[in-house]
């Protein structure tokens, strides 16, 4: 059993846990759709994580190795944000403009919706930036006087319903275009939404990139009030 | 290899920004930021990170998979109050999607019509 133990705290076990799981979830993508990839895998890792009494502890050494790839893949959202360029001209102004609305729109909904359902100040405050990438929700909640590591959890679970069901409600509510469609989602639910559009269209993806960025500015910015205010 | 050199190179420079100069955002926000205006300025070819990019991107999804199985840890701290966490947030999430699309495509209609 403690060789067991050796093997799962090696970085390779996350690795090779999570490289699975996502070509399991991949194939099953293909065949079903609407099965979200990140959903399925991360998941999937949780039930067997559960299910085979492994501490989240050991998962996380070889876990942290592919989080470490976020940075640079991040980076890298600067290219579809260059060649969707084209597209965006003239239109910066109107994204702005969204960004803005929308980063608005996110703090007073979760607190009016929080307050409304009796939820504790903590939670609210951690709650407030989530439409942010996690970690400037992280810091943004701790500045607010939330928990720090809640405020990243709810921008991660924001992220994934998002990257889940944001595009079906645009459609469903007759949201088209490019811009209109990017903006939604990198303002609503920053890299993970972004990833979701990418797999479909790198135009919209770079515009969802855009966007993101534009709320990682102007959300700090806009706390700034509330820091006032409580 | 050379895209990914340069892709950590500019989140290194990302990161020293934040840490050394105090710019509140984090190290991979700003290098997107700079490399973005460095393509734009021409200072990087495109051809040099197209490759890296695209395969960094084509699978950005499993990058946040290990970051949503943490938020495991954090179930019996939401636990009591999940009904107002989930709907809440939810209810947020869907008002900040349909505000933020309709807004836009209003505003880049009205600057259409110009």
């Amino acid at each position: 059993m403690t060789q067991l133990k050796e093997l799962y705290n090696q970085p390779l076990f996350g690795i090779a846990l999570t490289v699975l799981f996502y070509v399991a979830a991949q194939r099953l993508n293909l065949r079903w759709r609407w099965l979200h990839p990140l959903f399925v895998t991360a998941g999937g890792m949780m039930v067997f994580l559960l299910l085979c009494d492994i501490p989240y502890e050991s998962y996380k050494v070889g876990g942290d190795v592919i989080t470490f790839f976020l940075g640079p893949a991040t980076v890298a959202l600067a290219v579809p944000l260059y060649k969707s360029a084209q597209v965006m001209k003239g239109k910066i102004r109107a994204i702005v403009a969204g960004v803005i609305v929308g980063s608005v729109c996110g703090l007073v909904s979760v607190a009016f919706l929080m307050m409304s359902l009796d939820a504790t100040r903590d939670t609210l405050l951690s709650m407030l930036p989530k439409s942010t990438t996690s970690p400037i929700a992280i810091e943004l909640a701790r500045q607010l006087g939330g928990t720090p590591e809640l405020g990243g959890v709810f921008a991660v679970l924001t992220g994934l319903f998002g990257s889940m069901f944001g595009p079906a409600i645009l459609h469903s509510a007759r949201i088209r275009g490019n811009i209109a469609i990017g903006t939604a989602i990198g303002t609503s639910s920053h890299g993970i939404g972004t990833a979701r559009l990418l797999r479909d269209s790198e135009v919209q993806g770079g515009i969802s990139g855009f966007a993101m960025g534009l709320t990682s500015v102007i959300t700090p910015i806009l706390c700034i009030p509330i820091y006032w205010l409580i | 290899m050379l895209g990914l050199a340069i892709l950590l190179g500019y989140e290194f420079i990302g990161y020293i920004a934040r840490h050394f100069l105090g710019i509140p955002l984090p190290a991979n926000v700003i290098g997107l930021i700079l490399l973005a205006i460095s393509l734009f300025c021409g200072w990087v070819k495109l051809e040099w990170i197209e490759k890296s990019a695209d395969f960094l991107l084509k699978h950005f999804m499993i990058f946040f998979a290990p970051t949503i199985v943490g938020t495991i840890a954090f179930f019996a701290r939401i636990g009591d109050e999940w009904v107002a966490i989930s709907l809440s947030m939810v209810g947020s999430a869907i008002a900040v999607l349909l505000l933020t699309g309709w807004s836009t495509s209003w505003f880049a209609g009205k600057e259409e019509t110009k």
